[in-house]
Order: structure tokens, then C-alpha cells, then sequence
């Protein structure tokens, strides 16, 4: 698989049809699919339609757009008209979007074509892509593992070729996780950077969408094209044009200051992980970066505040899913409505989403909040603070993007709290609003990949991709290869 | 002698052009059901809501006018609560930001009654359920719609004053525009609290009384509770806290619920849409741009020479104020005698056929001329309410007198005819008048009547004395 922007040139000169490349990447995802379960759907009309439609405009000489014929793979928690959306959930098994997330609206326009909804956690609630209702996905460096989550197939097509860029979403690390896991990258924008108008809600504070891709230069090409203001979002924020293709290629990073969160990159990590530190703090300095240390006293705390605002949240986005409109209702005619609701959520919501909604719940109650849910919301601000002081002293802050490489497929699933707790790297960002990135950084234990993350200030987004762009170019082919999975 | 202590909730439907979070519109009267909707209203996944400004202006100038503090920053929240006709499962409402706390409208009697708070939220859709049906059918063309909620301090005393306290919120909300406030279709609900004790003592258990569709039927509720309640505890018994409805063939209360769980709503910062900043700046301009309050009016109303009585009966209500003042427009002579006019024959008029002002084709200017007729003795008071029907129904004064010559007789010649006829044809009254002057008035009914009406009673009366020298 080629790069996005290598694809878009091809088929804007006339080099290649769009319909050659997504029958390619069709194929490709279905090879992908038959043994990774990267997918819950691969519309595979609709791609074809979409292809043909831009050779059309094309050969009339019109537009086609800066992403033309460029295949796209997306999470399926983000609503696409007349392709099924199911966040991954028993409860919305049938669910047609009448619209587009404004997300999609705009990489349609621009000419890029859906060819498969991603597989993922289950409303994004996970780190392995085993809480899918839809069975879990497989990691292509070794399919005994897992991809990580909670967007794990959109991690899985990036990786093995059958898209050169994924949409996923990120509300704890749910982009630069999987992409860690996978060996390429995952970017999660500042928070309100893209709309979040038709991403089916996990927690609506924390949830961003992001890119996973193999190149500083395609994800720079689709954030300028996804980018600015949206209407139907109020959190999103109002921006001139984005200006991340103008921002990249940095050969050097001389000025440049970065601190390694000292309570992040010791204990806890694997001695894979930590090389994977210390060869990139080795490569910055290389490049002229000055490399410190800095502290974030109240990251340890991170966990915690997040698996108490995030479930509170999700417990009131989740209640819509009843049984009276979206899926089966169970016991209609026969119990009376409070339990039909009651059984229906029982029987459409998995056990970690429910376990999450029972969490919320109780951190919202009468009585419990303040020392629950109120309490989180102050942490959360002292973490934001602690970053806020750390980025005035340094432009970035690196840590390990996870504590371990991919682990084997069961490994963890019978404990949430372990789980849990392979998000303290990445919940940070979140809690802060601010962006940041996981950068493949080489392999950790058994040849599986790990990466590194980069934590910029809010709307240093371009900034941020800049410094991608320097670590891509110091390394060449081998910064974000594809996984050896044949299929 | 058990004192009532009374407080008000409050629910306005918002007259705005869109729904509350999106841009649907926000009056969805008669449309086909579902028709009025769109992926946000409907709850669909991943729909998120927006605000809807001119809502919050509204909202903001109805809390100014209701004398509350508007904060520098409002926020909506979460309240969590599972319906089949609320397709979140939450409400989009406020909790400690609202738009205005701690205002106050003053009564004719001098008291005021407190109001804690103004908040806005979104309604829920309507739910449907067909005659002998196993099903029922949900109709969210009005969820999502903008609603004001007020609620007032435990600070009336007398069924009457809360009335009149509803009267004059409705006055304030449709001189402002911001509701249409009609009870009678829904775009004003309110709920009471009551209670009763004896005067001086804490506060007694209060019930509440839903389902109150008119100004009558709060009335009407409060006066039934406090009667029943006082009877209870006359009798020794004690009051249990409930909720009530209101049979309105009955005329009597019924018992909803008893035990009063405390709802849980969880109510928690709404993560979608950012607190708003107000600012002095957006506060001068809503000021700036207040329509005239019902206060203002009635000041105004005192001091162009209508009596106190009649000029609060217009003041607070928006429809007959604001043709008040149109008809002040074209006519400025006499502006109690247009407020006799509304209060009296056009008020008359409309009760009996049961219709309000603006379904008429009564036009100010029509209203107007009829006063100036009148002036010019062209017609007689008896003529002008006589055509004041047709003129309900859009007729034009002058024309309707031209084509009917209804014009009023002043000539002198013509009344001494009419008089010499009637004289001649009443001698036993002609007698009866002389022998007491004060009977004059069954002559003068004679002229006038022969006269079908038109003839002016004041020249008549002059030429019947000077006539027969009494
Ligand atoms: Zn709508």
C-alpha cells in the first residue's frame, strides 16, 4: 500500500483509476479480515460507487479533490450515511446513520473513499479490542495478540496495508495505543480540533478523533482537509484555515526542549519499553534537541480521575441505548416499560460497558458525588496544571506511549484493573485536553513494536507533527513499516 | 383559621424561531408527527447539541423583567431520568447556573412574591396512546423545544394572588415575546405547592397539584387543597406528603403518588456544551431592545386618564394593551373612554362567543372612528353598540352608517315633527309627564324609538321640556 498522498497524485494525474486502487484495497481488506477481524463492515458498493464517481469527475475535468481515490478506513463508533454503524455494540446491531459525522462529510468531499468500518471495543471501552460484540480483532505482527484499543482495527488496516489512513477515537489513548501496539502512528488532536458531530459519544470531555498512519506528510494532508470550525459541534474550536502540510519537513530540531515525565518512565515499564525511551531520547539528541527531565507530580492520579469522569459521562450517553429505538426490545407485551428498558440494556450492552455505566452511575449519585465525580474534576485540573507548568519549561513531554508492547489475546481480559492501568500514559492528554502523538519507536520483548509519545500544549498541533516529521526523516523506511502480515 | 403557604413551578414554552439545541422549528402546531425533527432532536448517536441563542436572550430578558440576578456565566446540565418520549434519557436543563435567581413581582395588593429561580431546558417529545392499542406511539415533533421553568419562593398566601401572579407572568412574557404563554394550548403549565398552618407557626407538609391547564383550575385547586387539608387537621389528622392531580369535571383533587422518593437525577456539568459567558455588553443590549413591561403600561395608561381599575385590566393583558395602544394612535381624545370600550362591549363581545381579540376582525383604526362618530354626535352611543358586532367582524364604521343612514337626527325640524306625533298619539303620558316632570323619560323613549334610535336624546330631551314647559 502506497501513501495517501503518493495515491492522491496517482489518481489526480490520471496515473491510476480510483476504482484500480479501492478494488486493491477491497481485496486487500478482505484477506485482512478473513483472519484478523479488522472489520465489522466492508462496504464494498458503496467504495466502488464512490471510486467510480471521482474517475467521473476525473475525466470531465473537474476537481476531484486533494485526497482523490485515497481508501480510508473508519472506526465504526463514527456515523457514515447509509452504512451501518454499530460502536461495536450488540445494541445498535442495525443502525443505519441518515447522516455523516462532519469528519467524513469532509474527507468525502475531498475525494477520499470509505472502504471499512473498523472493529473496536465496544463504544471505545477498552485497551485489546476483546470488549467487540462482533468478536475481537487480531494484531497482524502476531495474531495471538491483540491490536490493542479501543481502535484496534483501524490500527490492524493501517498496518497491514489496506487503508494508508484510519479515523479512530480517542478518549484515554484509544488512537495511540492500538497504533504503539501496531508500529505506526496515532495522533490525537487538541481537544475540539475536529468535530465530534456524528462520533457515537463515549465521553464527550475526553472523546477526540484521530489518525493512524504510516506518515507525518498523510496525516498532515487530512487534518488540513478535516480541520476548522464545525457549527454542529459547540466544543469545537473556531480556526482559520489548519496549516499542517505547510508545517512539516523540520530537518533539525536544534531549540528544540523536551522533558521525560520522570514519574512515567521508570517502574511499571518493560525493559523493551525502556530501551525504546532511550533510543529516542539518543535520536533527539542527534537532531539538536535539548532532552531534560521534568515532573508531573499528579499523573499518578491520572488513572483514577479518568475511570471516574469518563464513565460518568458515558452513563448518561449510553442511556439512550434502551431497546425502545435501536435494537431488539426484550419482554415487550409482557413487562411493563421501566423493566423492558432495564432487560433490553442487559441484554445489548456488554459486560464492560455495563460495568462502566454501573461505575458512572454511582460516581454521579446524590450523596457520592462530591467525593467521587467532584473530586475527579479538581485532579483533572492539577493534572492540566502540572502540564501547564511542565510546557513552560519544555516544548514537548515524552513518555513511553504504553507500559508493555502487545500482549497475548486473553492475557489481561479476566482483569479490568490491570487493564485499566496500562492507560497511564495516555489518559493525560485527554484529562488535559492537549494533543498528542505515539511514535513508532522499534520493537520492545518478542519482536512485537512499541512506540513513544510526544505530548504537545493545546493547538500545538502542527508543531507537534512538525517534530514527527524530523524523527520520520532521521529514520527513512524503516520509521513506520508495514507489519509482515501476508494474509 | 388555617393560613395557605403557596409556591408556583412554572413552565413556559418558548416563542422562539428553532428548538433549543438545534435548528428544527421550535413550533411544530399541526405538522405531521416526527415531521419536525432532525438527527439532534431525535437523539441519534453521535448527534450533538448546539445553543440556541435567541433562546438564551429570551431567556435572559424574561429573567431581567422578572427582577432577577443574571449571572456572569450560565451553564446547562445533565438531569438524568429514563422516559420513552425523552430520546437521551437525559434532559438538557440547568442546576446551578441557571439564567436568573432571586427575582420578585410585585402584586396590586402590595405583596411581593419571591422568585427563586429561572432556568431554561429543552422539552420532551409526546407520547401517544391509541384507544384499545397494546402499543403506544411517540411523537417527538415538540422535543427539544425551548422551555423557560420558574420557580417561586413559598410566598403566596391567597389562591386569588396566585392567580393574579400567573396573569401577570403571562403579561410579562407576552409583552416580551418570549412565550405565547396560553394555557389553553399548553405553552404555559404550572404546578403548585401547597400547605397550610396556623399563622405564625413553621410550615406545614405540602402536596403538590399537577395537571393545572388554566388559570381557573389553579385557582380552583388551591381553594379545594386548602379547604381539605384544614378540614384534616380541624379533625385532628395529619397531612402526607403527595402528589396530586386535578379532576376538572369533578372539581376535586386525586392522588397521583404518595411516597415521595427523592428522584436521583445525577445532575452533572453537560460535557457538550461549554458554560456561557453573559458580559455587561450582551446584558445593555438585551436591555436596550426590552419591549414596554406591563408596569410601564399601566404607569402609562394612569397617567393618559384611565382609572386605576381599568387600566390594570389592560396593562396586564398583552391583547387588549397592545390594541389599547394602537387605537391610542388614531385616537387620543378620550382614552378612558376606550378603555370602557375594551373593558365593557368588546370584552362582552368576546366572552360570549368565546374567542380572543386577535381572532377578530376588529381593527384599531375601526374602533377609532366609532369613537369619533360618536363625538361628533354623527351616531348615538345606542347605534354604536348595536353595530359594534359587525364591526367584530371587520365592517367599516363610516361605511356601515352611510349605507344604513344611521346617521343620528340633530335637525331641529325633523325631532319637533317626530315629537308632535308622538305627543299626539300618548296623551294619557303626555299628562302623566306634565303632572310629573321626572317621568320624562318614557316620552323621550317614545321619540327615540320612532326615531329607530337615531335621533340625538340630548336635543330631544331640551325640545320635549321646552314643548310642554316643564
Ligand atoms: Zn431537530
Amino acid at each position: 500500500m502506497m501513501f495517501a498522498h503518493e495515491i492522491a497524485e496517482q489518481v489526480r494525474t490520471g496515473k491510476r483509476s480510483a476504482r484500480a486502487v479501492i478494488e486493491e484495497s477491497l481485496a486487500r481488506a478482505d484477506a485482512v479480515q478473513a483472519e484478523l477481524n479488522a472489520f465489522i463492515s466492508i462496504p464494498r458498493a458503496a467504495a466502488l460507487a464512490a471510486a467510480d464517481a471521482i474517475d467521473k469527475k476525473i475525466a470531465n475535468g473537474e476537481d476531484p479533490g486533494v485526497l482523490a481515490g485515497v481508501p480510508v478506513v473508519v472506526k465504526d463508533n463514527i456515523c457514515t450515511k447509509g452504512i451501518r454503524t454499530t460502536a461495536g455494540s450488540k445494541s445498535l446491531e442495525h443502525f443505519v446513520p441518515p447522516y455523516n459525522a462532519t469528519v467524513i462529510e469532509r474527507l468525502q468531499a475531498a475525494g477520499a473513499v470509505v472502504v471499512a468500518k473498523a472493529n473496536l471495543d465496544e463504544f471505545g471501552m477498552g485497551s485489546s479490542n476483546e470488549n467487540s460484540a462482533y468478536g475481537p480483532a487480531r494484531n497482524p505482527w502476531d495474531a495471538s495478540r491483540v491490536p490493542g484499543g479501543s481502535s484496534g482495527g483501524s490500527a490492524v488496516a493501517v498496518s497491514s496495508g489496506v487503508a494508508p489512513i484510519a479515523l479512530g477515537t480517542d478518549t484515554g489513548g484509544s488512537v495511540r495505543q492500538p497504533a504503539a501496539f501496531n508500529g505506526i502512528i496515532g495522533y490525537k488532536p487538541t481537544y475540539g480540533r475536529l468535530s465530534r458531530y456524528g462520533v457515537i459519544a463515549f465521553a464527550s470531555s475526553l472523546d477526540q478523533v484521530g489518525v493512524l498512519a504510516r506518515s507525518s506528510k498523510d496525516i498532515a494532508l487530512v487534518m488540513d482537509v478535516m480541520a476548522g470550525h464545525d457549527e454542529h459541534d459547540a466544543t469545537s474550536i473556531p480556526e482559520d484555515k489548519p496549516q499542517f502540510l505547510a508545517s512539516l519537513n523540520a530537518a533539525d530540531l536544534a531549540g528544540i526542549k523536551i522533558g521525560l515525565v520522570t514519574e512515567l518512565s521508570g517502574e511499571g515499564n518493560t525493559e523493551g519499553v525502556l530501551a525504546a525511551i532511550s533510543r529516542t531520547k539518543d535520536l533527539l539528541s542527534r537532531l539538536g534537541a535539548q532532552v531534560g527531565e521534568v515532573s508531573l507530580p499528579n499523573a499518578p492520579y491520572g488513572i483514577a480521575t479518568y475511570y471516574l469522569v469518563a464513565p460518568a459521562e458515558a452513563s448518561a450517553n449510553l442511556a439512550r441505548y434502551d431497546g425502545m429505538v435501536y435494537s431488539t426490545r426484550i419482554g415487550e407485551n409482557a413487562l411493563g416499560q421501566a423493566e423492558v428498558m432495564m432487560k433490553s440494556r442487559g441484554a445489548t450492552l456488554g459486560p464492560e460497558v455495563r460495568r462502566r455505566i454501573l461505575m458512572g452511575t454511582y460516581a454521579l449519585s446524590s450523596g457520592y458525588y462530591d467525593a467521587y465525580y467532584g473530586k475527579a474534576l479538581k485532579v483533572r485540573r492539577l493534572i492540566a496544571n502540572d502540564l501547564e507548568k511542565a510546557f513552560s519549561e519544555f516544548d514537548f513531554v515524552l513518555t513511553p506511549t504504553t507500559p508493555t508492547a502487545a500482549y497475548k489475546l486473553g492475557e489481561k481480559s479476566s482483569d479490568p484493573l490491570a487493564m485499566y492501568l496500562d492507560d497511564i500514559d495516555t489518559v493525560l492528554a485527554n484529562l488535559a485536553g492537549i494533543a498528542a502523538v505515539s511514535v513508532p519507536a522499534g520493537k520492545a520483548e518478542e519482536g512485537m513494536p512499541c512506540g513513544v509519545q510526544f505530548l504537545a500544549p493545546a493547538m500545538q498541533d502542527e508543531k507537534l507533527i512538525r517534530l514527527l516529521s524530523a524523527l520520520e526523516l532521521a529514520q527513512g523506511e524503516t520509521f513506520a513499516p508495514l507489519s509482515p502480515f501476508k494474509g | 383559621m388555617y393560613e395557605p403557604v403557596i409556591g408556583l413551578e412554572i413552565h413556559l414554552a418558548m416563542k422562539t424561531k428553532s428548538k433549543m439545541f438545534c435548528a428544527c422549528p421550535a413550533d411544530s402546531f399541526g405538522q405531521e408527527a416526527n415531521s419536525s425533527t432532525c438527527p439532534v432532536c431525535l437523539g441519534l448517536p453521535g448527534s450533538l447539541p448546539t445553543i440556541n441563542y435567541e433562546a438564551i436572550e429570551k431567556a435572559l430578558m424574561f429573567s431581567l423583567a422578572l427582577n432577577c440576578q443574571v449571572p456572569d456565566i450560565t451553564q446547562f446540565h445533565r438531569k438524568n431520568y429514563y422516559y420513552p418520549d425523552s430520546p437521551y434519557n437525559y434532559q438538557i436543563s440547568q442546576f446551578d447556573k441557571p439564567v436568573g435567581e432571586h427575582g420578585f413581582i410585585d402584586l396590586s395588593n402590595g405583596r411581593k412574591i419571591g422568585i427563586t429561580r429561572c432556568h431554561v431546558e429543552n422539552d420532551a417529545g409526546r407520547s401517544v396512546h391509541p384507544a384499545y392499542a397494546n402499543y403506544s406511539l411517540v411523537d417527538l415533533n415538540r422535543a427539544g423545544a425551548p422551555l423557560i421553568e420558574m420557580v417561586t419562593e413559598p410566598d403566596l398566601r391567597d389562591p386569588e394572588d396566585a392567580r393574579e401572579f400567573l396573569q401577570k407572568v403571562r403579561a410579562i412574557a407576552q409583552a416580551l415575546g418570549v412565550s405565547d404563554a396560553n394555557p389553553e394550548e399548553g405553552k404555559m403549565r404550572a404546578d403548585v405547592n401547597v400547605s397550610v398552618r396556623l399563622p405564625g407557626e413553621p410550615f406545614g407538609t405540602k402536596v403538590e397539584v399537577k395537571n393545572l391547564n388554566s388559570f381557573k383550575s389553579v385557582q380552583r385547586s388551591l381553594e379545594h387543597e386548602i379547604k381539605r387539608q384544614s378540614r384534616i387537621l380541624e379533625d385532628g389528622g395529619s397531612i402526607k406528603q403527595a402528589t396530586l392531580g386535578w379532576d376538572e369535571g369533578g372539581q376535586k383533587t386525586y392522588l397521583m403518588r404518595t411516597k415521595e422518593e427523592a428522584a436521583d437525577y445525577r445532575y452533572f456539568p453537560e460535557p457538550d456544551l461549554p458554560p456561557m459567558q453573559i458580559g455587561q455588553n450582551w446584558l445593555e443590549a438585551i436591555k436596550a431592545k426590552t419591549p414596554e413591561l406591563p408596569d410601564l403600561k399601566l404607569a402609562r395608561y394612569l397617567a393618559a386618564g384611565i382609572r386605576e381599575y381599568d387600566a390594570q385590566i389592560l396593562a396586564f393583558d398583552h391583547q387588549l394593551a397592545s390594541f389599547l395602544d394602537e387605537v391610542l394612535k388614531h385616537y387620543s381624545e378620550d382614552a378612558q373612554a376606550v378603555a370602557n370600550w375594551l373593558n365593557g362591549d368588546i370584552t362582552g363581545y368576546l366572552n360570549a362567543e368565546a374567542k380572543p381579540l386577535q381572532t377578530t376582525s376588529l381593527s384599531p383604526e375601526a374602533l377609532a372612528k366609532l369613537l369619533k362618530l360618536i363625538d361628533t354626535n354623527t351616531i348615538s352611543g345606542k347605534i354604536a353598540k348595536d353595530i359594534l358586532p359587525e364591526l367584530m367582524q371587520g365592517a367599516d364604521p363610516e361605511k356601515l352608517i352611510a349605507e344604513r343612514g344611521l346617521s343620528q337626527v340633530t335637525d331641529s325640524s325633523e325631532i319637533e315633527a317626530l315629537i308632535e306625533s308622538v305627543l299626539a298619539e300618548n296623551p294619557e303620558l303626555v299628562e302623566r309627564v306634565k303632572a310629573n316632570p321626572k317621568a320624562i323619560n318614557a316620552l323621550l323613549g317614545q321619540v327615540m324609538k320612532a326615531s329607530k334610535g337615531k335621533a340625538n336624546p340630548e336635543i330631544v330631551r331640551s325640545a320635549l321640556s321646552k314643548k310642554l314647559a316643564i
